[in-house]
């Protein structure tokens, strides 16, 4: 196993890009060593009891990298959102400043993380690789160790984003085990207004894997919209992780939309680190076949007077698994907090299973905190009701289903993104289908 | 002799083996309202729930006839379409689903089933603006989720609007007006009256004689233990308003009582 590591390591280390800065190179190495003594996660470990990385062991990892197969900026116009503003696109896992779309406006940075890295400034020294804790995550430890490239967003203070900034992650090479670790960093300056739509997709079938990391940090009274959504294809895997942090009165809307992959970890994780700030995790998860979904949360209440707002929806049908562990922590300081989370699942059929966990651990003593899940099946009464009008069987039950999950795509502010999702919803559970 | 709208004839039906409805017989005319009373637990609810196609019971004999098809063949959905309309006793909840978006798909469905064009949205609109100003219901109901949040009296509007957007043949009517305070009873059977018409029907299926001062039937049937004991006019009501059912249980009995 350790050799297997080993090799792993080596082999997806192989693309360091020229020019990386010294200091980035000692955080590759401490991250290298953890990833280590950490070691490959099993179901024997609490975080990882319900998930099974070994398909993904099994698969002869190595880095991605195009090869041959040309991109054009046709292929990508079915992932590119009605959104005007810049649009990067990765294609396994290299930047294609060919096909992103870079406007230059003033008070907005949008530019690919290696090309930051040639030009090193103060805010990457200060942020990059600093939040997103990478010894207790082997998978954070991995791509930190060997991320290759991603999207460096950063917005200057008082200043508003409007236009969504779009990340398009894109798998084309054929090769089973193409593995690209994705790093992405977004600042917001003190006041400031962003929204970013992260999205992952595939133009293969092939059994790749996506190991991303993305940070975020939000300066005082910033607010910014997060937008991830995971629709690769259904031999792939996906592992990402999700790390903000928050200064005072500052406002994160975070979304994980997940619907593709064979095998999807998410975990998404804010550190409230100062009073007044206000995280929203809305999250759906859709699964089918043999699909598993994961989704792994953490809100830390660091801080006094913080709120957190949590709905994770999820619609299991075929032998999918879904999986979700929401950590609430709210530290001795964070009197006055108010922390909600809820978690609902759809479960359609017999062999459709869901691992639902919340994971409050308190330690101030005047708090709100309360949780919630429910794991139910398509309300008969209701499905009778639509039918006694007129409406055929699957036709109410796609209602139901838009219904359960329209919660959650209501949330999602950017009308682009929500119309698209509203279309794979309606493609995903087609009549025939359910 | 005018062509039956619905026939049932010796429907015998149940709940998980156990047989509730017993071999009733019963036949209602077009442009007729016909009335179902009885005691509590004499299977009015699961004559209604029989009619409109509701899984959990099970026919274990005789048969249904609906404009001339065998009603108990037809899934929920085409016997909606085909014409039938159940105002449910409790209308469900649906959080989520626009009442709107459901009743303009649920109308063109059954537009569909009619080779009627399907109404578009200024036009759907324009008729529910209409049929709601006729049964004086307000309708902004349409603005929410299915039901939610709704009052027991606001549910109850929101099943005759839903009626009278429909227009179905035979409307059968589920204790309309249990939980009703006496103006919404007005109301609602105000709106199933400005609905009568000479080609469609109703069955009013209620356990008190009040709701038939407002909608008058033409015929009134007694139910009990799963089947029709007594038969007769309006007056059949005031009578039962009067003396309970006891007298006709104990007639039943006696074997005196059949209609």
């Amino acid at each position: 196993m350790i050799s297997a590591l080993e090799d792993t390591l080596k082999a997806l280390a192989s693309l360091e890009p020229e020019g990386t800065p010294v200091w980035v190179k000692s955080i590759r190495e401490a991250a290298r060593v953890r990833a280590h003594q950490t070691g490959f996660p099993n179901t024997r470990q609490e975080e990882w009891r319900f998930t099974n990385i070994a398909p993904i062991l099994g698969l002869p990892l190595h880095a991605a990298a195009q090869n041959g197969r040309t991109v054009s900026a046709r292929d990508i116009e079915p992932f590119k959102f009605a959104c005007s503003g810049p649009f990067l696109v990765f294609v396994d896992g290299a930047f294609r400043a060919d096909l992103s779309l870079l406007p230059r406006k003033t008070g907005i940075e949008v530019d690919s993380l290696q090309s930051c890295m040639k030009s090193d400034s103060a805010a990457l020294h200060k942020h990059l690789a600093r939040h997103a804790d990478f010894d207790a995550n082997f998978f954070t430890a991995l791509n930190t160790a060997c991320f290759q490239d991603g999207a460096f967003i950063s917005v200057a203070d008082n200043v508003t984003f409007d236009e969504p900034v779009q990340l398009l992650f894109l798998a084309v090479s054929g090769k089973p085990g193409a593995m690209s670790q994705t790093r992405n960093l977004i600042l917001a300056g003190r006041n400031s207004a962003l929204k970013v739509v992260e999205s992952y997709a595939s133009l293969t079938d092939a059994a790749y894997v996506t190991n991303a990391v993305t940070e975020l940090v939000l300066g005082e009274g910033s607010r910014v919209e997060h937008c991830r959504l995971q629709n690769q294809n259904k031999n792939s895997y996906h592992v990402a992780t999700v790390q903000a942090v928050q200064d005072k009165d500052s406002h994160w809307l975070s979304h994980s939309i997940s619907t593709g992959a064979k095998l999807a970890r998410h975990q998404i994780q804010t550190l409230l680190n100062a009073p007044g700030a206000v995280a929203v995790l809305n999250g759906l998860y859709l699964g089918r076949d043999e699909q598993l979904v994961d989704h792994h949360t953490v809100v830390d209440h660091a801080k006094p007077n913080c709120e957190s707002h949590e709905y994770y929806n999820g619609v299991l049908t075929g032998r999918a698994h879904g999986v979700f562990n929401g950590k609430i922590f709210v530290r001795k300081d964070a009197q006055k907090t108010n922390a909600k989370q809820t978690n609902r699942n759809l479960v359609l059929t017999d062999t459709a299973v869901i691992d639902t966990k919340p994971q409050l651990e308190i330690f101030a003593d005047d708090v709100k905190c309360t949780h919630g899940a429910t794991v139910g099946q398509m309300n008969e009464e209701a499905l009778f009701y639509l039918r006694s009008r007129g409406i055929s069987a699957a036709g109410a039950r796609q209602m139901l289903i838009r219904a359960f999950a329209g919660d959650v795509i209501g949330r999602v502010t950017v009308q682009a993104v929500r119309v698209k999702l509203e279309e794979l919803l309606e493609s995903r559970f087609d009549p025939a289908q359910i | 002799m005018t062509k039956q709208m619905l026939e049932i004839r010796n429907l015998s039906a149940g709940v998980e083996g156990k047989e509730i409805l017993k071999s009733l017989n019963l036949s209602v005319k077009p442009g007729e309202v016909h009335a179902i009373m009885g005691p509590n637990g004499s299977g009015k609810s699961t004559l209604a729930g029989v009619l409109a196609g509701r899984g959990e019971y099970s026919v274990t004999g005789g048969s249904v006839t609906f404009s001339g098809s065998d009603l108990l063949e037809m899934k929920p959905e085409e016997r909606a379409r085909a014409g039938v309309f159940l105002a449910f006793q409790y209308p469900v909840e649906i959080p989520g689903v626009n009442s709107t978006v459901f009743l303009k798909a649920a109308l063109n469905e059954c537009r569909k089933a009619r080779n009627a064009e399907e109404l578009d949205s200024f036009d759907f609109l324009k008729l529910v603006k209409e049929k709601a100003k006729l049964l004086e219901l307000d309708p902004s109901l349409l603005n929410r989720s299915v039901n939610e949040g709704f009052s027991g009296g606001e549910k109850k509007r929101n099943e005759i609007l839903q009626m009278a957007v429909l227009e179905p043949k035979l409307a059968i009517l589920d204790e309309t007006d249990s939980g009703l305070d006496i103006d919404a009873l007005k109301i609602v059977a105000g709106g199933v009256n400005k609905l009568r018409r000479p080609d469609n029907s109703a069955l009013v299926i209620t356990h008190y004689q009040r709701l038939l001062d407002y909608i008058v039937p033409d015929f009134v049937h007694v139910l009990a233990k799963g089947r029709i004991i007594k038969s007769g006019g309006k007056e059949l009501a005031l009578e039962l308003e009067a003396r309970g059912y006891d007298w006709l249980l104990e007639a039943e009995k006696n074997g005196n009582g059949k209609p």
